[in-house]
């Protein structure tokens, strides 16, 4: 039944890992083959499976601060957009079971500062179309959508 | 990741190969910070050319590497950088803060 739910939805991919920071170069390769079979352009490539891997990076230090044995989720699904520019795109759902993130350290920072950190967020949200972020039933839920940027007839897109 | 180290006369060159991400950069961190801070060698390089990719923790290693560089008045530079590890200096806004060159005769040349 959940399976059937899955393929009504698009899913495309599951993976459920644990928050090993050794596993993020094993992601990394996944999304990259996933998103250019799915038609994106190497930069649009690189930046969801950048976004991606932040993510998954927050998760690890920031909600389970470095515990290696946690559980993640990932799902990858494929979603449709009205506007014609955009064909199609992907959603991808990060889950955790960590305690729940205070909003105001989803904030960005100024980048003219000069400093390390802050610089994960920053990147997810410069790059993806759509960054939610929800919690429930004990989960947290990072959505991130990207569309395929379809380049109009008349070369203006 | 790799990561091993030349010197040529007042300067020390790390060549690093692989990914720089969480699993790693502490280790970049500690090699540049052990090179400024502590040994004071006058000129730092790093060589990026078999870097494939940079996550956010990799560029903040360098920045910490380029402020300890700032704090003891010595040079850091980077050279060899893949199209993905300058599409996240640009995207960080830091391109225009660290000294970059394409290749290694440009960055000793520098």
């Amino acid at each position: 039944m959940e399976r059937n739910e899955d393929l009504k939805r698009g899913l495309l991919l599951k993976l459920q890992l644990t928050s090993n920071p050794s596993l993020l170069c094993a992601v990394r390769g996944a999304v990259e083959r996933l998103t250019e079979s799915l038609g994106f352009s190497a930069p649009e490539s690189r930046a969801v499976t950048r976004a991606v891997d932040e993510a998954l990076t927050n998760i690890i230090r920031h909600t389970y601060c470095g515990r290696a044995d946690q559980p993640i989720e990932v799902l990858f699904r494929s979603v449709r957009e009205d506007d014609p520019e955009f064909a199609e795109g992907l959603e991808i759902v990060l889950c955790d079971r960590g305690p729940a993130i205070d909003p105001e350290r989803m904030c960005l920072r100024a980048l003219e500062e000069i400093r390390p950190g802050g610089l994960g967020l920053h990147f997810i949200r410069e790059t993806m179309d759509i960054v939610e972020y929800n919690r429930a039933n004990g989960t947290n839920r990072l959505r991130l959508v990207k569309f395929v940027h379809t380049p109009q007839p008349d070369g203006n897109a | 990741m790799q990561i091993s180290s030349r010197e040529l006369d007042k300067t020390v060159i790390f060549d690093v190969s692989g990914d720089i991400d969480l699993a790693n950069s502490p280790t970049v961190r500690k090699a540049l910070l052990h090179e400024v801070r502590e040994k004071r060698t006058p000129r730092v390089v790093i060589n990026l050319s078999k870097v494939r990719y940079i996550d956010s923790s990799g560029v903040a290693s360098l920045v910490e590497g380029l402020r300890a560089s700032r704090d003891v008045g010595s040079r850091f530079i980077l050279f060899g950088l893949s199209t993905s590890a300058r599409e996240v200096l640009q995207l960080s806004r830091l391109l225009k803060i660290f000294e970059i060159y394409d290749n290694e005769e440009q960055a000793l040349a520098g």
